[in-house]
């Protein structure tokens, strides 16, 4: 038996600050004209308001953050591309980052000289690239087409081999943008399981993403950031209850504090609470895929403590990026529940058309015994994935023509 | 690797940040071993930039020799017979083509230089690397070119049958490394300065035009002299002409492969002259390099 060793700090934020001077004169000229009323012209942003956090080996992090939040600086910061004003930032092991993928990519190229040059980008030597090369090719999935120019690869194929090549680069610390949605739905599962066995081994992935799905299926751990600064850490599903506080415009904190306060308060003493969210098929199966038009039952398990005259639940259907999209409740319906024992219960409702468009769904859903008073909600109990939508793109599904064009 | 095993590795390793300190030497050779360490990064993106460059074309690298084979002719026709500037200059075809090698490496290099981090611009925005080596692939690429056109000026040498003196070839490497010390200079000022208002490519283009006509390419030094004499101006103006880098390069070059040139041709001293230039370049490299180092950090912002 191996004594186990503590897992190292492996980055270390500390106060940092970082300020961008936005300036609207770009050459010569504008700033000729402009100068001497200087300061009409710069305008001071504060992307990054005194940051401090520490990330250990092993862990994956998930940043979350709105748009402006300082997400994306943070991370550009920890990979070494910004420099911040104030603070430092140190790391050590191997990094390699993920952000934006075929950065270093050149169209006139071949995708074999492209793996070459992009391995040397994120720090393999020519030895390393060597060895690891078919494995590159393989993984990627390019085959034949890897000594044609690059130029004329699909995006698909593109992104694929971008992926490919720094997942291979042996990384200690991987910073991954917005960038795990790529590729075909295989590739994506082959991403997926890359990650998952970067996990294993040790790594340490810093992950910037708006899919709440992503971070809740990947993340240990996450940091919130709001207006450049850390507003919540640790937990995951309270980092994704503080998110959505802050896209719905409410105080931070303000449904952690529910949740936790539901939480302290025993099953005992709580009539009713959720336990379990699922999504079936009309003839009862359990499903988490489902196409546009399908009919889907949504089955909420209820546990009763005492016996209840009345009762109410309501759901409601998010997307990745914690939107939500779709919600109903048992008073709206004007449906009225059956009296009930102590024990264990559920309930369905049955959407006779499910018309989402293509992408993951989280199902949130909520008990009490007279609405809206004393709710015990389920944040994200239940996922289901929407197939198709080769016709549109976007959140709903809808049967689209094209009338013929009047000439 | 297991998951413990990589912990075990990590633990031991230091924490470094990549924030360059401000100042020291120590920290300035930090930049410069880790420029080393990429070296096979530099010689690929060297490579990648001349791979592109005339990809696609029927002649490929061809090019690089039909350019200035073209000013060659064209300076050889207009300005050596119909202007009559070859009347005081022997063996005027070598003459102006050694100038021109010479003078290629110095515009190459800089030209390319000066765009080259804005057209890096997605990797250096994307990604941790040492920024100078932008420049210097640039740079490495204009050295490419350079060889390029020094075999066929050898070529043109070894043909024609004109060897100059035997000691001059001494000059050739002091005047290859002087241009190289002030272009890898001037190259990572301008680089970085590009970034920051973007005319300075612009800018750049114009003076390299001028400093060819400013330097004694396709006429002799010795008509600057008399030029001078005959207006009656202050010798410190053909000091000011003579010292600046390009003029003592290409003067050095001369002395390597024309065979035409006599000691009048040379200004005095031209051994120790190009070792002052040289001094000065190695610190004026080091001072730039230094003004690098404090602009890089905003670069990735401000492209």
């Amino acid at each position: 038996m191996t004594p186990t060793v503590e897992p190292p700090e492996v980055v270390r934020v500390e106060d940092v600050h970082k300020t961008f001077v936005v300036r609207k004169d770009n050459s010569l000229k504008d700033r000729a004209v402009a100068f001497g009323r200087h300061r009409q012209h710069r305008q001071n942003f504060t992307a990054i308001n005194g940051v401090s956090l520490s990330i250990y080996a092993g862990t994956t992090v998930g940043l979350l953050g709105a748009n402006g939040s300082g997400k994306s600086t943070l991370l550009k910061m920890i990979g070494g591309i910004l420099s911040p004003d104030d603070g430092t930032v140190t790391t050590r092991g191997r990094l390699a980052a993920l952000l934006e993928l075929g950065a270093g990519f050149h169209p006139e190229l071949s995708g074999r000289e492209n793996v070459y040059l992009n391995a040397a980008i994120l720090g393999l030597s020519r030895a390393e690239t060597d060895e690891r090369y078919d494995e590159i090719v393989r993984f990627s999935g390019i085959g034949e087409f890897i000594d044609n120019e690059v130029k004329f690869y699909s995006s698909g194929m593109y992104m694929r081999l971008a992926f490919a090549v720094a997942v291979h680069t042996d990384p200690d610390i991987l910073l991954v943008d917005e960038v795990l949605a790529v590729g075909d739905e295989a590739f994506q599962r082959k991403c997926m399981d890359k990650i998952r066995s970067f996990q294993r081994e040790g790594r340490t992935i810093i992950l910037v993403s708006h899919s709440a799905g992503q971070i809740a299926e990947l993340c240990d751990t996450t940091f919130v950031l709001h207006n450049g600064e850390v507003v919540h850490e640790g937990d995951v599903r309270e980092g994704l209850a503080v998110m959505r506080d802050i896209m719905e415009g409410r105080r931070i904190g303000e449904s952690v504090e529910e949740e936790r306060a539901q939480r302290s308060q025993s099953a005992a003493e709580r009539a009713l609470t959720v336990t379990r969210i699922e999504t079936l098929t009309t003839d009862g199966r359990t499903s988490a895929a489902f196409f546009p038009g399908e009919p889907m039952i949504l089955r909420i398990h209820v546990r009763a403590s005492a016996p209840l005259a009345e009762w109410t639940t309501g759901f409601s259907i998010d997307n990745s990026t914690g939107q939500m999209v779709l919600a109903s409740n048992t008073d709206r319906l004007d449906a009225v529940l059956p009296p009930i024992e102590p024990g264990e219960h559920f309930m369905d409702y049955r959407i006779d058309a499910l018309h989402l468009g293509p992408g993951e769904f989280f199902i949130n859903a909520n008990t009490s015994p007279t609405i809206d008073v004393d709710t015990h909600v389920l944040w994200q109990g239940a996922r289901f994935r929407m197939k198709g939508g080769e016709g549109n793109l976007g959140v709903v599904d809808a049967q689209i023509g094209v009338a013929a064009p009047r000439v | 690797m297991s998951a413990q095993e990589r912990f075990e590795r990590l633990a031991t390793l230091p924490m470094r940040s990549f924030t360059p300190e401000r100042r020291g030497v120590t920290s300035m050779w930090k930049q410069v071993s880790e420029v080393i360490d990429h070296r096979q990064l530099l010689w690929l993106l060297t490579r990648r930039d001349l791979q592109v460059r005339y990809r696609g074309s029927v002649l490929g690298f061809l090019w690089t020799l039909i350019k200035p084979l073209i000013l060659l002719a064209t300076y050889y026709v207009i300005l050596g017979q119909v202007l009559g500037a070859a009347r005081g200059i022997e063996n005027f075809g070598i003459y102006v083509f050694s100038g021109l090698t010479i003078y290629m490496l110095f515009s190459e290099s800089l030209g390319a230089a000066a765009g080259s981090i804005v057209g890096n611009g997605g990797l250096v925005k994307k990604i941790y690397l040492p920024r100078e080596i932008f420049p210097l692939a640039a740079i490495g690429g204009a050295i490419f070119m350079f060889s390029m056109q020094l075999l066929v000026l050898v070529g043109a040498v070894v043909i024609g049958g004109e060897w100059p003196p035997a000691q001059g070839l001494l000059y050739f490497f002091p005047s290859v490394l002087l241009i190289l010390v002030y272009v890898t200079g001037i190259g990572l000022l301008l680089s970085a300065l590009n970034v920051y208002l973007r005319d300075v490519q612009y800018i750049t283009e114009i003076l390299l035009t001028l400093m060819m006509w400013g330097s004694p390419i396709v006429y002799s030094w010795q008509m600057v002299r008399g030029v001078l004499d005959r207006f009656q101006l202050p010798a410190w103006l053909l000091e000011v002409y003579t010292n600046n880098p390009l003029t003592l390069a290409v003067l050095g070059f001369h002395r390597s492969l024309w065979s035409g040139g006599t000691e009048a041709d040379y200004p005095t001293d031209l051994a120790l002259r190009m070792g002052i230039a040289g001094v000065i370049g190695v610190i004026f490299l080091l001072c730039a390099h230094w003004a690098f180092q404090r602009m890089q950090s905003n670069l990735a912002q401000e492209l």
